[in-house]
């Protein structure tokens, strides 16, 4: 059957922001955020049926997955070879994005009817919770990478509008602004990368790019440093996706973006957004592994090192949203190093354990940040220092975070655990310093989010006078995605969800799992030391490691190099005087022109003068004229 | 056609009166005078349609009816002309052509 | 003996037209004024077109340089002399109108105007009124009515414009 109602699931969401945004002030809030939520519960039923049909039903052609696309409209057509199309692309990884998306915005959307409740933009809200999901599925379902790119950039719209929410904030406008920069400024790399990528295979269409890979790997004309053109475009691509996806040194937008209400940390910053520049290397992945082997390395090196970057700096952060930001950024580094050591076809472990690990993570991130927005809604306060006890009070969201907590420190049977283990094993395979360097940032995440579990559950012994579980429209979507998050492990990806559409060949590597579970244990047992109840081990840690905790703490000082090349080396040396040359040469040129202009018109304006003589002279003296030329010049 | 006189001799002194009138018109201050400049190349046009008829086409009297009509055409837009002057000598208590400039930019 | 007259009568018509437009008295240009128009009327009779001379001397000399002097009277103006003219604007008027001059009797000279050569008509007063009032070929009836609606227009103007409030 064919798969082209899959383009209701992409459009029902536009049409729920079309009405929420448009009739935003005379419909009550009520129905707005209903109408909202029963438009997105359509598509999530629908993009369930589409799962089941293409992986259980009909995808399989000679046991392997292939692409189908349900749905091709050409949009803008300039030449044969140049035209812009939109359409739906059914794949492994596009149905299960669709799945993920569909979920983490619905219970986001629940979630949001009782953590928003009474808010003044209760309806605005909602519009841009729709537009958001519109353009998020919009971009996983794009069938060319220019589709793409356009609902690249609308996802970033959407995410600067909902972290500005809070408009009258002024961090939070700044921090809008901050994200909307830096991935726009990624975006530039991108762009580049598509333009080459284009040129050099002739076309944008990704089925296209991604059957004939190995072909257009060696047609491609050789480019700079000996690399040639196809590979560089893939790394500026890869630099767009970096940006998105909040890797080194791309990342400062993404503490800042917790300015933004809960609900919109949790959809985007944890399970959809973040995870766009994955999604694109996934794409992609194809050609990426039939060119030059540095692309992906360099993919597996950026993936590294933002995941140790973040899981040191989440070590020292009060504000919890905070960590659980770095957290996110940690665990889209073991996304990327997974897609950077990965081969295709039987070695395609990586791919399919990056894929794993998108999956398992949508469900844990989105929990802890829709825990962390029920803590927060309770005891009004980010940070951590005011939290403390509160397992008496807020049970559902305890034992949901606990479950959480468990799934990202790798503990078996959650999920986290098979997801992780999977990465180690592509990491091992590939080079053993990945391996050591992903095995110390999973003891260093099970340390932390314990730290973050025992600070805000047990530690000191606060009274909270206020504090109180949250509704059942807040605890409903904890409960689902903790029974994501414990069960989801058992999904057997390795049938679904490879680099090649076959099936791939897996077994638990005990030389593998069971350093990884070790440390995550340790971890656990470190924080339960310190955190547990009041200790001074905290402290004492901190003093001796002295000057790397004051550093971690500042976020390694990032943000401030970069205010420091911008303000003092790009705004004073280069954008200081190409403003003053624009203000007084440039406008001053414009200006000159007009006075001068203006000067002979004051002068000609005197032809005007009113005196009856002066016109009468100027009729004699050019009737005699004209008399003159006529008869001594014509005739 | 008259013995002795070219018609070139009567053209001369009619466009020296007209030139006279037009110069007269160009330098007067006073609004009346330049109404009896005006006055001096009407005339100075009538003496040429004259000239002209009798001296080239004796056959019809065209020049002459022209003339006929001239004057009395001369004679209305004086008397307009002096309504005009007398109104604005009241408004503007000076019959100065400098002090008429209100359609001055 | 005609070129004498003749001669005589044009000193007179430039003469009297120049002191017109350059006294300093404004009564006395009026008086100049006269003179030339009685010298053009005395030009029309010479040329044997004596209705129009007797217009020209009953409309012109009769009624417009009255009208002048009423002027005059009427706006004060018969006591005040007229002042000087500016160097410059004396000198732009002059210029032009003697460029002018010279331009077209330039031309003048070089045309040869020819006679047609035909008979005289009459020119009494009989034939000039049939001819005014005839509505046949080379009849000047409609002009002739035009201008008497002109006529009363003229007049009609002349009384609301200078009529009091």
């Amino acid at each position: 059957m064919d798969f082209s109602f899959t383009i209701y699931i992409v459009l029902i969401p536009l049409f729920a922001f079309l009405v929420n945004g448009l009739l935003g002030d005379k419909i009550k809030d009520s129905v707005s955020g209903n109408l909202a939520t029963f438009a997105l519960g359509i598509s999530t039923l629908l993009s369930y049926f589409t799962a089941y049909h293409y992986f259980l039903n009909v995808g399989k052609v000679d046991d392997i997955y292939e692409p189908i696309t349900a749905f091709n409209t050409t949009w803008v057509n300039f030449t044969d070879k140049l035209h812009i199309d939109l359409g739906v692309l059914i794949d492994p990884i596009s149905v299960m994005m669709l799945v993920v998306i569909t979920t983490v915005s619905l219970l986001v959307h629940i979630y949001s009817l009782g953590y928003m409740k009474g808010d003044e933009g209760f309806t605005k809200f909602f519009s841009f919770l729709s537009l958001f999901t519109f353009s998020m599925l919009g971009l996983v379902v794009a069938t060319n990478i220019f589709q793409m790119y356009m609902f690249w950039e609308l996802v970033g719209v959407s995410s600067y509008l909902l972290i500005g929410y809070y408009y009258t904030k002024p961090s939070a406008v700044a921090a809008s602004k901050k994200a909307f920069i830096v991935t726009r400024f990624a975006d530039l790399g991108f762009l580049i990368g598509i333009l080459f990528l284009s040129y050099t295979t002739g076309t944008f269409d990704f089925i296209t790019i991604n059957e004939n890979a190995s072909a257009f790997a060696q047609a491609a004309p050789l480019g700079f440093m000996g690399l040639s053109a196809l590979t560089w475009a893939l790394i500026l691509i890869f630099i767009g996706g970096a940006g998105k996806s909040a890797m080194f040194p791309l990342h400062i937008w993404l503490p800042d973006a917790m300015e933004g209400p809960t609900p919109v940390s949790a959809l985007i910053h944890a399970a959809t957004m973040v995870v766009a520049g994955v999604y694109l290397v996934a794409r992609l992945f194809p050609i990426f592994s039939a060119v030059d082997p540095i692309a992906l390395e360099i993919v597996a090196i950026v993936g590294g090192l933002s995941s140790l970057f973040a899981a040191i700096i989440a070590c020292t952060q009060i504000d919890i949203k905070r960590v659980l930001a770095f957290s996110t950024m940690s665990q889209i580094g073991y996304m990327m190093l997974a897609l950077g050591v990965s081969g295709m076809g039987a070695e395609g472990t990586g791919f399919m354990a990056s894929m794993f690990h998108l999956f398992t993570h949508a469900m844990f991130k989105a929990l802890l940040f829709l825990g962390a927005g029920s803590i927060i809604h309770a005891v009004h306060s980010n940070n951590l220092t005011d939290m403390g006890n509160l397992r008496k009070y807020m049970p559902i969201t305890h034992i949901t975070f606990l479950i959480a907590c468990l799934a990202i420190a790798g503990v078996p049977p959650f999920s986290g655990f098979f997801s992780k283990d999977e990465i180690l094993v592509a990491a091992m395979a590939h080079n053993p310093i990945y391996f050591w360097i992903e095995w110390l940032v999973a003891g260093l995440t099970a340390f932390y989010m314990f730290r973050l579990y025992f600070g805000i559950f047990w530690g000191n012994k606060k009274e909270h006078i206020y504090a109180h579980e949250s509704p059942f429209s807040m605890t409903l979507p904890l409960i689902l995605l903790a029974i994501g998050a414990a069960f989801a492990g058992f999904i057997p990806f390795n049938e679904f969800v490879t680099s090649d559409g076959g099936l791939l060949h897996i077994h638990i590597h005990w030389d593998i799992a069971l350093p990884s579970i070790a440390v995550g244990l340790v971890g656990i047992l470190i924080a339960f030391i310190f955190y547990k109840k009041e200790s001074k081990w905290p402290s004492r840690m901190e003093n001796s490691v002295g000057s790397l905790y004051t550093y971690a703490y500042n976020k390694f000082y990032v943000d401030e190099i970069y205010m420091f090349i911008t303000k003092k080396i790009i705004f004073k040396r280069f954008s200081t005087p190409i403003a003053w040359f624009d203000r007084n040469v440039v406008d001053a040129s414009m200006d000159g022109i007009a006075k001068v202009i203006n000067y002979c018109a004051n002068k000609i304006k005197g032809i005007q003068s009113g005196q009856l003589q002066d016109y009468v002279t100027a009729m004699l003296v050019s009737v005699i004229a004209l008399v003159f030329i006529i008869i001594y010049f014509t005739i | 056609m008259i013995e002795g006189i070219s018609i070139y001799q009567i053209i001369t002194v009619s466009t020296i009166m007209f030139f006279v009138g037009a110069y007269g018109f160009i330098s007067r201050k006073n609004l009346i005078t330049m109404l009896m400049a005006i006055e001096l190349m009407l005339n100075a046009v009538n003496i040429n349609f004259v000239a002209f008829n009798k001296y080239l086409h004796p056959e019809n009297m065209q020049g002459h009816f022209y003339s006929l009509f001239i004057i009395a055409i001369a004679a209305a837009e004086a008397a307009v002309a002096i309504a005009i002057i007398i109104n604005l000598y009241r408004n503007l208590h000076s019959i100065d052509v400098e002090d008429v400039n209100k359609m001055k930019h | 003996m005609e070129t004498i007259i003749f001669y005589i009568i044009s000193v007179i018509i430039l003469v009297f037209s120049v002191l017109t437009v350059t006294t300093n008295k404004i009564l006395r240009a009026a008086v100049y004024l006269l003179f030339t128009l009685v010298a053009t009327a005395a030009f029309y009779f010479m040329m044997e077109y004596e209705f129009l001379a007797a217009v020209q001397l009953t409309v012109y000399a009769g009624g417009i340089v009255v009208l002048i002097i009423f002027s005059i009277l009427l706006t004060h103006q018969i006591n005040l002399n007229l002042e000087k003219i500016y160097p410059a604007k004396a000198l732009i008027a002059g210029g032009s109108a003697l460029i002018g001059l010279a331009v077209i009797l330039l031309t003048i000279k070089d045309n040869s105007f020819t006679p047609s050569g035909l008979e005289k008509s009459d020119n009494s007063v009989n034939a000039i009124g049939r001819t005014l009032l005839s509505y046949g070929d080379g009849g000047y009836i409609l002009p002739f009515e035009v201008i008497s609606v002109l006529l009363l227009a003229a007049m009609i103007g002349a009384i609301v414009i200078a009529k009091k409030k």
